[in-house]
């Protein structure tokens, strides 16, 4: 490929320039300092200054031409604008070399480039949550051009069908029209979410209060690592392992009692997930909990209180805040939880509130969208965008809130930890 | 209304009760956490550990000329539906590569079809009763049985369950694990850099920490509707490729190294700073000279345990299309390739039982690499932690 073999080419004259901007200015600085001159900076510094100025404009400048070129859709040819990098190399060089002077602040100059560097790289996780925002509101608007909003959020009919033969300039040939009400898949989301919760509260909540305040410190160092692992598994593998060991039990387990159980039961995907989010409960709990000053048990256990009675009433009202913050973030957790239901639930939009049955989830329908054959302009594969947008919001928010929580949390006790 | 010592002894010992109530409920929850774990385990070593064997038949390879043109014609009749199909596909060309095999005919141990496979591993098979009889009959003779499984660590994903394996999607993770950490890593520690110890305390800095913790619990899924909004559509990145897929993780593992390397960061003392200072070091030199190499072995640590997040990742890479079907093995970084979790996916849609075996095998390999990455974080921090 040819822009291969440029973009190589370019890349050694630029390396070449840089060498030989360090060794000319190290040269310079080194001849003025040995005729006895006193300089602000070490000749190392002035080579390295030498090498930024020659390097940094000329990548800027191919950076931003690429980006422009990429953006505005501007033909610049690609030989001219390296050949334009390279120029502007060699300025660079030019002035690198004459600001070897005794007078030239070449650290804090160094300083300053290194300082604009760091701060550029800190804003790229900014540019990637604008870039999550954005990227996802515009195909979002483009949806709801399609559809209308109001239907999209109170629908209770989600059928997306044919959408993609409309895409096609096909869509005279077929009746139906497609429909797009999210709420099935919301409740199918907040039913599985709230199986997962049961499970994960009560047994996360419990196993953090006897690591806290039970376990001798043993049984502390070796039960870590256990819920450690058990946060490490891939959530393909729990979706693996609750489509094919959990979902059949529960079918069976249903029918000993009569009852009629889909495979694709929302019960199995949500009891899978809670075991996932276990360790994430119990391990922020645990925090929490430890964080409660110790004066406030003996307090409590001076007046004769027992210690079941001291953590109900005194530890657990106290570290109330903090686990109510590990509860929303383990809820923000399970909302936007994939692999599990993508492999164990529905594909099917299903309103009911039944568990054994099966149903559908957010992200499970943002999973079909996109990853069937329809065209990327079609209703379907926007409306992946439009559920992404309601995930983003709702998990965005239940963070923010278990933000605001834990740090109350924390004011509420600095000045007891000591 | 006073009470007599007996009611108060009794209340007390109600008290009592409740209280050793309470410790035995909350060990049984930490003990159901613990169970679950071994059940999982348990269930996919159950499910996964015959996807390391193979059935193996010994069988007249006959290579003839005929074989040349229809490879089935190689072997004989009683055994050609026992041989896997994807062996008998290798003949013309493995008589290409050798032509001193053209005329010959020898005993070999061949890969035998997954029936026969799943029939010696005790399972329900499609075997018709004639077939078992056959491969009851080779048992006898020593000519059939279950040897170590060396394509499922050479080969890429096949059609057929016996020629399946998951070296293409092995490879397929470490081109897309190179491209995230070669995005992240610099990124990541920059950004920690530049946040503890050079940013000035103001509403930008602030704006800053916050938005990592919030990047940090944006739902996966998320990140790769970027990635296919941002980096396929716009920029035009090719999709399923190890390029897109790792600049789509390296977005979601970067909020994990800016965490881990600010506070390795922070757990170097104040003291080296200032006396790196009071000598007339630059901020930049501190930085350089004593404070990064005071807090790498944190900085590893928490990268070890961002790169087996990003492994085990299967949401995004979904999405921007790396749930693709790869045969062949191929370092690349911008053609079509496939991750492990993405394959033990792709696997986990096949019902019959012999892809779950493989479902199930490749789950083991992607644990045994995990569980390997967070025990050498784990290690590393044993050797390196220092008190100060």
């Amino acid at each position: 490929m040819l822009s291969n073999l440029t973009l190589l080419t370019f890349c050694a004259v630029l390396a070449v320039l840089g060498l030989i901007a360090f060794v000319v200015a190290r040269a310079k600085a080194l001849r003025t300092r040995q005729a006895g001159v006193a300089m602000y900076a070490q000749p190392d510094q002035y080579a390295w200054f030498s090498v930024l100025a020659t390097a940094g404009p000329a990548i800027l400048v191919g950076a931003v031409g690429a980006f422009v070129m990429l953006l505005l859709g501007a033909e610049i040819p690609t030989p001219y604008l390296l050949a334009a990098s390279l120029v502007i190399a060699a300025i660079g060089l030019f002035v690198g070399v004459m600001q070897v002077r005794p007078d030239f602040h070449a650290r804090q100059a160094i300083e300053r480039v290194i300082r604009l560097a760091l701060a550029c790289a800190a804003l790229v996780s900014i540019v990637t949550t604008f870039g999550i925002l954005l990227s996802i509101i515009s195909e979002a608007i483009r949806f709801f051009q399609m559809q209308s909003l109001w239907d999209f959020l109170t629908g209770t009919t989600w059928a997306p069908g044919d959408s993609f033969l409309a895409a096609a300039g096909r869509g005279g040939e077929v009746e139906s029209v497609a429909q797009f009400g999210s709420v099935p898949l919301f409740v199918g989301t907040f039913i599985i979410s709230l199986i997962a919760m049961l499970v994960a509260i009560p047994v996360g909540l419990l196993a953090a209060i006897y690591m806290a305040e039970f376990a001798p410190p043993r049984i502390r160092t070796l039960a870590k690592p256990v819920l450690e692992v058990l946060a490490g598994i891939p959530t393909v593998v729990y979706g693996f392992f609750a489509a094919i060991t959990v979902a059949p039990i529960i079918v069976d387990f249903a029918g000993f009692f009569g009852l009629d159980a889909s495979y694709n039961n929302a019960l199995a995907p949500g009891v899978v997930m809670g075991i996932m989010i276990i360790p994430f409960i119990s391990s922020l709990s645990d925090d929490v909990i430890n964080a409660v000053p110790d004066s406030m048990r003996e307090g409590s256990l001076a007046l004769g209180m027992t210690k079941s009675e001291t953590i109900k009433s005194v530890v657990l009202p106290a570290s109330l805040p903090g686990i109510i913050s590990a509860s929303l973030l383990a809820v923000s957790r399970a909302l936007g939880e994939t692999m599990i239901v993508v492999m164990a639930a529905g594909m099917r939009p299903n309103l009911t509130a039944n568990p054994l049955e099966d149903m559908t989830t957010v992200t499970v329908r943002i999973v079909a969208a996109l990853t069937g054959d329809q065209e990327f302009e079609s209703a379907e594969t926007l409306s992946a965008f439009a559920l992404g947008l309601v995930l983003f919001v709702v998990t965005l928010a239940l963070n923010m809130v278990s933000v605001l929580m834990i740090r109350r949390f924390r004011e509420k006790y600095r000045t007891n930890t000591l | 209304m006073s009470q007599s010592f007996d009611e108060i002894t009794a209340q007390l010992r109600r008290r009592h009760r409740r209280s050793a109530n309470l410790k035995r409920m909350s060990m049984g929850a930490l003990i159901l956490a613990a169970a679950f774990l071994v059940v999982f385990i348990g269930d996919m070593l159950v499910k996964g550990l015959p996807a390391f064997q193979q059935a193996q038949i010994q069988i007249e390879v006959n290579y003839s000329e005929q074989a040349r043109e229809i490879p089935p014609a190689a072997v004989g009749d009683d055994v050609r539906s026992l041989v896997s199909r994807g062996y008998l596909r290798l003949i013309p060309s493995r008589m290409e590569e050798n032509p001193e095999l053209l005329g010959t005919q020898r005993m070999e141990w061949v890969i035998a079809d997954s029936t026969v496979d799943q029939y010696l591993k005790g399972h329900n098979s499609e075997l018709r009763p004639k077939e078992k009889r056959v491969v009851d009959r080779l048992v006898e003779q020593g000519r059939a049985e279950l040897r170590f499984n060396t394509t499922f660590f050479t080969t890429g994903d096949s059609r057929m369950p016996e020629m399946a394996g998951i070296a293409a999607a092995a490879m397929g993770t470490v081109m897309t694990l190179i491209v995230t950490m070669a995005v992240c890593f610099p990124v990541g520690v920059m950004t920690a850099v530049y946040l503890e110890e050079f940013a000035p305390d103001n509403h930008l800095t602030q704006i800053i920490e916050i938005n990592i913790n919030n990047l940090a619990a944006v739902p996966s899924i998320l990140f790769g509707l970027l990635g296919l909004a941002v980096y396929i559509n716009f920029f035009g990145v090719p999709r399923s490729s190890p390029l897109v897929g790792g600049l789509t993780l390296a977005l979601m593992t970067l909020p994990v190294i800016i965490i881990a390397t600010r506070t390795a960061l922070r757990s170097v003392p104040d003291g080296i700073r200032q006396a790196a200072f009071g000598v007339g070091c630059s901020r930049w030199q501190v930085v350089r000279d004593h404070v990064l190499p005071l807090s790498l072995p944190g900085i590893l640590t928490g990268s070890i345990i961002g790169m087996a997040q990003a492994m085990g990742e299967t949401a995004p890479l979904i999405i921007v299309g790396m749930v693709a079907f790869i045969p062949d093995v191929s370092a690349s970084f911008t053609n079509a390739a496939t991750v492990m979790p993405a394959q033990v996916f792709t696997w986990a849609g096949d019902p019959s039982p012999a892809f779950v075996e493989k479902t199930a095998g490749g789950i083991l390999v992607l644990l045994a690499v995990l569980i390997t990455l967070n025990a050498t974080a784990v290690l590393l921090r044993k050797k390196f932690e220092r008190r100060w």
